[in-house]
C-alpha cells in the first residue's frame, strides 16, 4: 500500500510502486484531469506539482512521490479562482482542452517563481507542453494577464 | 471528411439517405425505440414538465435551456457557436444555456451528408438554418403558451432574455414557467427568421461554454470514462500494415501482475488488464511472430521514385481549359517543378480510445468520435446486433482533425472485437506509439507542375499532375467522392484553381499502396495549397511580376478572394520593406467555401534554421457566428500548418513506420510559435468553413517567404534547409 498526499488529502493506493504516478492519479484515485499524451515526458499533458515543482507524472514512479505534496489540476483552486484559470477563461485559451491541465500546471510554477514573466520566460517555461490545437499565442497572452491579476491580489479588474 | 464531396452531389443524394433539411419533431429516446411520436404524446409520457419542441432544445421548469448539439466538440467551438444560433432566435437568457451531446439518431443527421458526423468544416454552414429554426419554433410556442394562459393575442407578446413579455401591461413569464403549457401545443409550420440586422448574439464574440470545465480538470474526454467492472486493453498490432499473427506466446505477459487475459483479435493481440500500466507491461512481454504480408518491403523512398515515374506522364484529367500543351510550347518562358509532401499523422493530443460495454442484447459505447452513424453501424455489425441496439455516448474529443471520422471505424470496431473476446466491459487505449504507427495518414503526394508566361510575363499555361493515394476509395463515401476515376479529395484546391489562366490542365494518378489513408485537417487542400501557391510564386517571378500583384490581376473575376488578398497584403504591409535578412511570402487558398489569405514573415539563420516571426491572416467565411472562435480556428490552423511545413513526416522503411513518439514526430512548440494576426472580412453571405481553411496557405506562404529571404525555393515538406 502506498500513501500519497494529493491536493492536501492523504490517500492510499494499492499499486505496484513502479507504476507511473500518472496512472495512479487517473485510474486509482480517479483524478482524470491529469492527461496521458506520450508516456515519455515529451508533451507535458501529464504535468503535476511535486513539492511545488512541475514534473511529468507519466515518467515518475509513484513510489518516488510518497511523502511529497502532490498538486493536480483539480487542486489548483477549489473554485476556478486561480489567476491562471481566470485569465484562461477571460481569453478563452482552450480549444479541445486536452493539453490545458498540463499547460496550466506548468504555467502555475512559472507564475509562482516569476511574478512578471516576459515572452522569453514564458517560452522557456512552457516549451515542454505541446498543444496540437495551436493555442500558444493565447497561452502567452493569458500568462501575462494572469500575472496582472495576481499583482492586483487576485482581483480580475 | 472533405468539402470535395461537392455540396451539389450531396444535395442530390442526401435525400436518398435520409438527409435534407429537417426540423425533426420527436424525442431521440423514442426515435431510437422506433417510435415516431408527436411532441405532445412524448412529452406527456417521457418528461411531463419539460418542453422539448424539437430534437435540439429542452426547456426545464427551472428555466434551464438545454441545447442538444449533434456535432462533436473537438476544439472548434461548436458547443458554443451552435447554441448561439438557437439562443438568438429563442431570445434565450444565455446564462441558462446548457449543452448536451446528442445521441445517435437520424434526427441529428448532417443536413447535407445524410448521416451524423462532424467534418468538412461544415458544422456552422449546415446548421445555420436548422438551429435557428429550432430556436424560433420554440420561441413561437412559448409565446403561444403565454397567449393561451393570459388570453391575449400572440402578436401582443414578445420574447426577451428568457421571458415572454406582454408589451402593453409589462406582464412577464419565464420560459421555464411556460414549459408545461408550451409542451401541449403543436409546433408552427411556418417559422420566419430574424433579419440579420436584428442579431443580438450572432456575430458578437462570446466566451466558450466549455472553458471552465477545461481549466479545472473536470472536462470528460473518452480516455477519462470509467464504468463499473471495466478492464483496460492495449492491442499489439502488426508492425507492417496488413500483417497477421503467425504464433503467439503469451506466458510472460500473463505473468505480469494485473494482466487478466491475452486474446487474439482480428487486428492483433489484446492484453486485458486492471489498468493501463499492467496492460502496457504485459504487451511489452508478448512474443508474437508476425507474417508481414504484401507490404513487407514498402518504403517511402521507393514510393517517391514510383510516384515521380508516374508523374512524368499525365494521369486522368480532372480539369482542362484551352490547349495547355500548345500554350506551353508557345510560351516566352516556361518552368517546371516537382513538389512533394509526406505522410502525416493527425497526432491528436488525446490518443484514440474507446470504451465498450457489450451485452447479449445491447452495446454501449463511450468515445470521442466524429462519425457516429458509421461507427454505430460498424459496431452493430461487429457485435451481431441491430444498429438501434448500439448506443454511442460522444464525449469531448481531445482533438480530431479527421482521424476520429474513419469510414472504417477502426478504433471502434476493434474495441467491440476486444469486448466480445474479453466478455467484460473494456476501454481500449492507444499509446502515442500506436497512434503514430497506426496508419490512416494524410497521403504522401507528388506534384509535377509546369507553367508558361508570355512576353509580358503573364501566365498563359499551367499544368499540374498529381500523384497520390485515394482517400475515398473503398469507403462508403466512394460513390460521392469518386467520379470517372477521379477522387475529388485528391484534386481539390488544384482543379478548382481560381486564377484566370487561359490554358490549364490538372490530372491525377491514383496508385494503390498498402498504407491506410484518411482525411487530415484540410484534406487534399493540405498538399494542393502548397504546390499551387508555391508554384504560382515561381511563375510570378519567372515573368518578373510581384506575386501579390499577379494574384490580384488573375483574380479579377473572384471579388471575394481578391478582397481577402488585398486585406492581408495591406495588414502585412506588403509594400513596405523589411529589415535585412527577413522575407515575406504571400499565399491564398479557397477551401471549404471560405477564402483565406496569409502573409508569412520569416528569417533563416546561417545553419539553415527557419524562424517564422509573424503570420498575418485574412478570412472571408461569410456571416460569422462567434468571431472569437473564427479567430481561434485561424490561429490553430496556422500552428497546425506550421507543424506540417516545418516538422511533420511519417516515413516507412521495410514496411515499418520509422517514427514513434513526439521526439521523432515533432510538433511546433510555444517557443517557435509566431505572432499571429487574424482579420475577418465582414460579410452577410451564408456561413462557410473555418476549422480547416486556415491550414492550406501556411506552407506556401512560408516557402515563398523563404525564397524572398534567401533566394532558395522550397518544394518539399517538411522544410529542411539545415546543412
Amino acid at each position: 500500500m502506498i500513501t500519497l498526499k494529493v491536493n492536501g488529502k492523504q490517500l492510499n493506493a494499492d499499486v505496484d510502486p513502479a507504476t507511473p504516478l500518472l496512472w495512479v492519479l487517473r485510474e486509482t484515485l480517479g483524478l482524470t484531469g491529469t492527461k496521458y499524451g506520450c508516456g515519455m515526458a515529451q508533451c507535458g499533458a501529464c504535468t503535476v506539482h511535486l513539492d511545488g515543482e512541475a514534473i511529468r507524472s507519466c515518467v515518475k514512479r509513484v513510489a518516488d512521490a510518497t511523502g511529497k505534496e502532490i498538486t493536480t489540476i483539480e487542486g489548483l483552486s477549489p473554485d476556478l479562482s486561480h489567476p491562471l484559470q481566470r485569465a484562461w477563461m477571460e481569453i478563452d485559451v482552450p480549444q479541445c482542452g486536452y493539453c490545458q491541465s498540463g499547460q496550466l500546471m506548468s504555467a502555475a510554477v512559472l507564475l509562482a517563481e516569476n511574478s512578471k514573466p516576459t515572452d522569453n520566460d514564458i517560452d522557456e517555461a512552457m516549451t515542454g507542453n505541446i498543444c496540437r490545437c495551436g493555442t500558444y499565442p493565447r497561452i502567452r497572452q493569458a500568462i501575462h494577464r494572469a500575472a496582472e491579476i495576481k499583482a492586483r491580489g487576485g482581483n480580475a479588474k | 471528411m472533405s468539402a470535395a464531396m461537392k455540396r451539389r452531389d450531396f444535395l442530390k443524394t442526401g435525400a436518398a439517405v435520409g438527409g435534407g433539411l429537417l426540423v425533426t419533431l420527436y424525442l431521440p429516446e423514442l426515435a431510437q425505440a422506433g417510435v415516431s411520436a408527436k411532441p405532445s404524446d412524448k412529452l406527456k409520457s417521457v418528461a411531463p414538465a419539460t418542453f422539448a419542441p424539437n430534437a435540439f432544445i429542452r426547456i426545464a421548469p427551472d428555466d434551464t435551456v438545454t441545447v442538444i448539439v449533434n456535432k462533436s466538440e473537438m476544439g472548434q467551438g461548436v458547443y458554443t457557436s451552435l447554441p448561439m444560433l438557437i439562443a438568438e432566435e429563442l431570445e434565450a437568457d444565455w446564462s441558462k444555456i446548457k449543452v448536451e451531446s446528442a445521441p445517435v439518431d437520424q434526427a441529428y443527421n448532417h443536413t447535407v451528408f445524410g448521416m451524423q458526423l462532424t467534418g468538412g468544416s461544415t458544422s456552422t454552414a449546415s446548421e445555420w438554418v436548422r438551429f435557428r429554426k429550432a430556436g424560433a419554433t420554440a420561441r413561437m410556442m412559448l409565446i403561444a403558451a403565454a397567449a393561451q394562459d393570459w388570453k391575449v393575442e400572440p402578436q401582443s407578446l414578445r420574447a426577451e432574455n428568457g421571458f415572454v413579455v406582454h408589451t402593453a401591461s409589462g406582464r412577464r413569464a419565464s420560459f421555464g414557467s411556460l414549459a408545461d403549457t408550451a409542451a401541449t401545443l403543436t409546433p408552427p409550420k411556418d417559422v420566419p427568421l430574424k433579419d440579420p440586422k436584428d442579431f443580438k448574439i450572432i456575430g458578437k464574440p462570446r466566451r466558450r461554454l466549455d472553458t471552465p470545465a477545461k481549466v479545472n480538470g473536470s472536462a470528460q474526454f473518452g480516455l477519462d470514462v470509467q464504468i463499473a467492472g471495466m478492464m483496460t486493453a492495449l492491442v499489439a498490432r502488426p508492425p507492417v500494415f496488413g500483417g497477421k499473427v503467425v504464433s503467439l506466446n503469451a506466458e510472460k505477459a500473463k505473468a505480469v501482475a494485473g494482466v487478466k487475459d491475452v486474446l487474439q483479435v482480428p487486428s492483433g493481440v489484446a492484453v486485458i488488464a486492471t489498468g493501463f500500466w499492467p496492460a502496457k507491461l504485459g504487451r511489452d512481454q508478448l512474443e508474437i511472430k508476425w507474417n508481414d504480408g504484401p507490404n513487407a518491403n514498402l518504403s517511402t523512398v521507393g514510393m517517391r521514385e514510383q510516384y515521380a515515374t508516374l508523374g512524368k506522364n499525365p494521369g486522368l484529367i480532372a480539369r482542362k481549359v484551352g490547349d495547355p500543351a500548345k500554350a506551353l510550347a508557345g510560351a516566352t518562358k516556361t518552368i517546371t517543378a516537382e513538389y512533394e509532401v509526406p505522410y502525416l499523422a493527425h497526432a491528436m493530443m488525446e490518443p484514440l480510445n474507446c470504451v465498450v460495454d457489450l451485452r447479449a442484447d445491447r452495446c454501449e459505447i463511450w468515445t470521442g468520435t466524429q462519425l457516429q452513424t458509421g461507427d454505430r453501424m460498424a459496431a452493430a455489425a461487429t457485435a451481431g446486433l441491430k444498429a438501434e441496439q448500439v448506443q454511442i455516448h460522444t464525449t469531448l474529443l481531445g482533438g480530431g482533425f479527421g482521424r476520429r471520422a474513419n469510414p472504417a471505424s477502426d478504433f471502434v470496431v476493434e474495441a467491440v472485437q476486444v469486448a466480445k473476446a474479453a466478455k467484460v466491459p473494456v476501454k481500449v487505449v492507444w499509446t502515442r506509439e500506436d497512434d503514430l504507427r497506426g496508419g490512416y495518414y494524410r497521403p504522401m503526394w507528388y506534384d509535377r507542375m509546369a507553367g508558361g508566361v508570355d512576353a509580358a510575363g503573364n501566365p498563359v499555361a499551367w499544368t499540374h499532375t498529381i500523384v497520390g493515394q485515394s482517400i475515398f476509395q473503398g469507403t462508403f463515401f466512394e460513390q460521392f467522392g469518386i467520379k470517372d476515376g477521379i477522387d475529388s479529395a485528391s484534386v481539390e484546391g488544384a482543379a478548382d484553381l481560381l486564377y484566370g489562366i487561359p490554358n490549364l490542365q490538372v490530372d491525377l494518378h491514383t496508385p494503390r499502396i498498402g498504407v491506410p489513408v484518411l482525411w487530415w485537417r484540410s484534406v487534399g487542400h493540405s498538399h494542393n495549397g502548397f504546390a499551387v501557391e508555391a508554384f504560382f510564386d515561381e511563375l510570378a517571378h519567372a515573368g518578373g511580376k510581384d506575386p501579390y500583384e499577379l494574384r490580384r490581376a488573375l483574380l479579377a473575376n473572384q471579388p471575394r478572394m481578391r478582397a481577402v488578398l488585398d486585406l492581408v497584403a495591406q495588414k502585412a504591409n506588403w509594400d513596405k520593406p523589411l529589415p535585412a535578412g527577413r522575407g515575406r511570402g504571400i499565399a491564398t487558398h479557397f477551401s471549404f467555401d471560405s477564402y483565406v489569405g496569409q502573409v508569412a514573415e520569416v528569417s533563416v539563420d546561417k545553419t539553415g534554421a527557419v524562424r517564422v516571426h509573424r503570420m498575418v491572416c485574412a478570412v472571408d467565411c461569410g456571416q460569422v457566428v462567434n468571431p472569437d472562435s473564427v479567430k481561434a480556428q485561424m490561429e490553430g490552423g496556422i500552428i497546425f500548418g506550421l507543424t506540417a511545413a516545418l516538422k511533420g513526416e511519417i516515413t516507412l522503411e521495410a514496411g515499418r513506420v520509422k517514427q514513434r513518439n513526439f521526439h521523432d514526430y515533432e510538433m511546433l512548440r510555444i517557443n517557435e510559435a509566431p505572432e499571429i494576426e487574424v482579420h475577418i472580412m465582414p460579410s452577410t453571405e451564408n456561413p462557410t468553413g473555418v476549422g480547416e481553411p486556415g491550414v492550406p496557405p501556411v506552407a506556401p506562404a512560408v516557402a515563398n517567404a523563404i525564397f524572398a529571404a534567401t533566394g532558395k525555393r522550397v518544394r518539399k515538406l517538411p522544410i529542411r534547409l539545415v546543412k
